[in-house]
């Protein structure tokens, strides 16, 4: 990670070009003495954590730290692997998601994920973004034309689609088929949206655009982001999660975290001592 | 020279020079197949001239010049013929004299020397005939009930005209028979067999006895006036008849009932030979066959291949393609599964009469018989399902080709993008909503190019087929206008089978074997037909899929 610069006066808040949060007691998801293990290997230690509701909440840590591992506990996305097995509890409004009563398919519908690659379907867009909709049973023309419009403008993507709904999605650019996923998972209106990071492969104007939306986003879902890229969790989040070797070193309000860093180890992986 | 092969130059030629090579076989057996299969229907100039016989008698030939060899004299001395000539080797001729209900026989060897000058005179007619094949010989008088009504001049212009009546009349003869009787005899044993199913039941009322044989009344009312009107068209095609001298100066009557066809060769221009070729050409793939298949078209083949292929694929596509994402879908990885998968390889492997045998005992035998005992006890002794038939040929092939079709589906399955199927999941979709919504249109090109391989392997398997359904000669074709319209217990005709059947087991070789050719042409041109129209399909697919890797 790169070294900050030299500063020329004493740290302001306004450095970081962004207004203050406004801190919350409402938490949408508790992360309970969560252990994971792929096999023999362990690769979460006793993780315990809240993700408040409505806000950015940044997951940072070097590579093979585990942040991926755990968003992917959020939608249960790790069930996919034959050999992974997971200890403790993750609770989604008080019902923990792990029990065997829980229907995986609806609780995907609530916390929805966007990938790092984007990967839109060899669909049209329309269809693309009805997607969900269509899964869930609406088929009616009417309604999904409004849904879709809906998202598509969540997304910022209606203006540059809207004469070509029919078209397919994989004819967008990278950014454009960024946005398109992310409009196909807000199209189910989840609580939740997880992006893992979502801009890592898109050029410098595509991922401002990205975060502006990350921005916007949050007033209507909570958002959980996993970013290799400190200056964008700083930029973007209001709550971040240093991870390292698959245990949870330290959480809190960003600016807090990043200026005023409790831990020893985050400070290093912050000032860039290691990365 | 080093430095030509390092820089690998070599590769380029040689592969480029493989993929020539097959693609000049290629052409050239399509190339063969038509060159000697298209000229039959060509009509030929018909010679006139004179031959020595061996016991020197001078007699007239008429007949088409179709081949021309070498031979040496010295053969010819020892089988008799005198010859003056200094030469080691001379020239025989082939000529195709027809009249084979006169002379015995209709291509025949003549030693060039003995004969004399070849003319071509315009007077001379080829008639093509229903029994007995060609006729060659000069028309000499159109008779009406026995008596003249044209000769010389006149009798060809009043030969066409009385020949399209009564080819017109031998159309309606046929129709009347295939379809109007063949209903009638369909319903009679219908109604038979409803009667007899009845009876086993111990059902019969006396009611429904009366009922019954009051319909079989009627049938057989419909029955004998169809046959009545058959009679008196038949007497009405009687009444033409042509006079022809053949070659050895006697006259013959051919009644024109027995006349498909007949042309002066020598008097067409090129125009009129073109215009006679492709109404024999259309005649070849729309017509029935005559003379033990040697002879008349071949739409029953046609058709017999076609509807098996069709049938095959629609059984072979939803049992492949379920097997394979089974295999590959759902399926915990384990020995079990590596069990399968090597058993299913391995069933490409097995000859396809194997399959035949196998076809013959599971399907014909044990699981016809069954149905046979089960659905229509009526019917015995006679076999329904018992005994072959192009449902049983169908399901033979569908087995053979299975393993083509379960690898190549397997093979589309695997190359989704893990991606892709995450992505739908995050969406709240699940395992079974994700592989039909998004998993298998990606992977429907690879399942066409299966069903391709599938159908390309299926037409021209011939062995299996010859236990469980093909016939030399079908009396019907197993879809008609009788209800239930799809008839899958009768046997069919084949083109593969056919070809065999022409090439090997006619009595006239020489006759046959440009049939035999235009048959395989014909073969070669259905597949053809089908591989492109699935190949457009799957194209039309691929085309969706632009953008996706590994597609």
């Amino acid at each position: 990670m790169n070294q900050p610069t030299a500063q020329t006066h004493a740290f302001q808040m306004s450095d970081l070009g962004r207004t203050p949060m406004v801190p919350t007691d409402n938490y949408v998801l508790r992360v309970e003495n969560l252990n994971l293990y792929y096999g023999a290997a362990k690769a979460l230690n006793n993780i315990n954590l809240q993700i408040p509701q409505n806000r950015v909440t940044a997951f940072i840590g070097p590579s093979g730290c585990g942040k991926s591992t755990l968003l992917r506990c959020f939608n249960r996305m790790n069930d996919l692997v034959e050999i992974c097995r997971v200890d403790g509890k993750i609770l989604l409004e008080d019902k923990n998601i792990y029990d065997k009563d829980v229907n995986v398919a609806l609780l995907r519908r609530r916390i929805g994920m966007v990938f790092q690659k984007p990967n839109p379907f060899p669909k049209s867009i329309f269809e693309n973004v009805a997607y969900g909709l269509r899964i869930m049973g609406v088929n009616e023309k009417a309604t999904l034309d409004e849904a879709v419009e809906k998202s598509l403008r969540g997304a910022a993507l209606w203006d540059e689609v809207k004469d070509r709904l029919d078209e397919s999605g994989m004819s967008l650019s990278g950014g454009q088929q960024q946005r398109l996923v992310i409009a196909r998972a807000i199209a189910l209106e989840p609580e939740v949206l997880l992006l893992d990071e979502p801009a890592s492969a898109l050029d410098p104007i595509a991922t401002s655009k990205i975060e502006e939306l990350v921005d916007e986003m949050k007033e209507k879902y909570t958002i959980v982001i996993v970013t290799h890229n400190m200056q964008q969790a700083a930029r973007i989040s209001d709550y971040t999660a240093f991870m390292y070797m698959g245990d949870l070193i330290e959480f809190g309000e960003t600016d807090t975290l990043f200026i005023n860093p409790k831990e020893k180890r985050t400070s290093d992986y912050i000032t860039g001592r290691f990365g | 020279m080093r430095k030509w092969f390092k820089d690998g130059d070599p590769w380029i030629w040689m592969t480029g020079g493989a993929v020539a090579l097959s693609l000049v076989m290629v052409y050239a057996v399509v190339w063969m197949t038509a060159a000697q299969g298209l000229v039959h229907w060509w009509p030929k100039p018909v010679a006139e001239t004179t031959f020595i016989e061996r016991d020197g008698k001078q007699i007239r030939l008429i007949g088409e010049v179709r081949k021309r060899e070498e031979v040496s004299v010295i053969r010819l001395r020892e089988s008799g013929y005198t010859l003056e000539t200094e030469d080691k080797f001379t020239h025989r001729y082939l000529i195709k004299q027809g009249n084979r209900d006169i002379t015995g026989i209709d291509f025949k060897w003549y030693p060039g020397p003995m004969l004399g000058e070849f003319a071509y005179p315009r007077n001379l007619i080829a008639v093509e005939r229903r029994e007995w094949g060609h006729l060659y010989g000069q028309l000499k008088a159109v008779k009406e009930n026995g008596t003249v009504v044209a000769e010389g001049e006149a009798a060809w212009p009043a030969l066409q005209e009385r020949l399209s009546r009564s080819n017109a009349l031998f159309k309606e003869i046929l129709r009347i028979e295939k379809v109007d009787i063949g209903k009638v005899n369909y319903a009679m044993e219908r109604l038979r067999l409803k009667e007899r199913k009845l009876q086993l039941q111990s059902k019969l009322t006396a009611a429904e006895s009366t009922e019954f044989a009051q319909q079989r009344e009627q049938l057989a009312g419909e029955f004998s006036a169809l046959q009545e009107r058959i009679e008196k068209l038949r007497g009405e095609i009687a009444r033409d008849s042509l006079v022809a001298e053949v070659m050895e100066g006697q006259q013959v009557n051919v009644p024109l009932a027995n006349v498909a066809d007949a042309i002066m060769p020598n008097d067409m221009n090129v125009l009129q030979k073109t215009g006679h070729y492709l109404v024999k050409f259309v005649e070849f793939i729309f017509d029935d066959p005559r003379e033990a298949n040697t002879e008349g078209g071949i739409f029953p083949a046609i058709f017999g291949t076609v509807l098996m292929v069709l049938l095959m694929a629609v059984m072979v596509t939803p049992l492949g393609i379920m097997a394979a994402i089974y295999m590959r879908e759902y399926a915990k990885p384990g020995p079990l599964i590596r069990i399968i998968r090597i058993s299913v390889n391995n069933l490409a492997g097995v000859p396809s009469i194997v399959y035949g045998v196998f076809g013959l005992g599971f399907f014909v035998y044990f699981l016809g018989h069954n149905i046979d005992q089960l659905f229509f006890p009526e019917a015995l002794p006679a076999p329904v399902f018992g005994s072959p038939g192009i449902l049983w040929a169908s399901l033979t092939l569908a087995l053979l080709t299975l393993p083509v079709v379960i690898v190549a589906t397997e093979e589309g399955l695997s190359r989704v993008p893990r991606s892709i199927r995450e992505g739908s999941l995050a969406l709240g979709a699940t395992k079974a909503e994700t592989l039909w919504r998004t998993v298998l249109p990606i992977a429907s090109p690879a399942m066409m190019t299966g069903l391709i391989l599938a159908v390309a392997r299926a037409a021209g398997e011939v062995a299996p087929l010859m236990l469980v359904g093909v016939v030399k000669l079908a009396p019907s074709l197993p879809l008609d206008g009788n209800f239930p319209f799809l008839h899958l217990e009768r046997k069919f005709m084949h083109l593969g089978f056919h070809i065999y059947d022409v090439g090997f087991q006619s009595p006239n070789v020489e006759a046959a074997r440009p049939l035999v050719y235009a048959t395989a042409l014909l073969l070669v041109i259905i597949i053809i037909v089908l591989n492109l129209f699935a190949i457009r399909l799957r194209n039309r697919m691929r085309e969706r899929m632009k953008g996706l890797e590994g597609v």
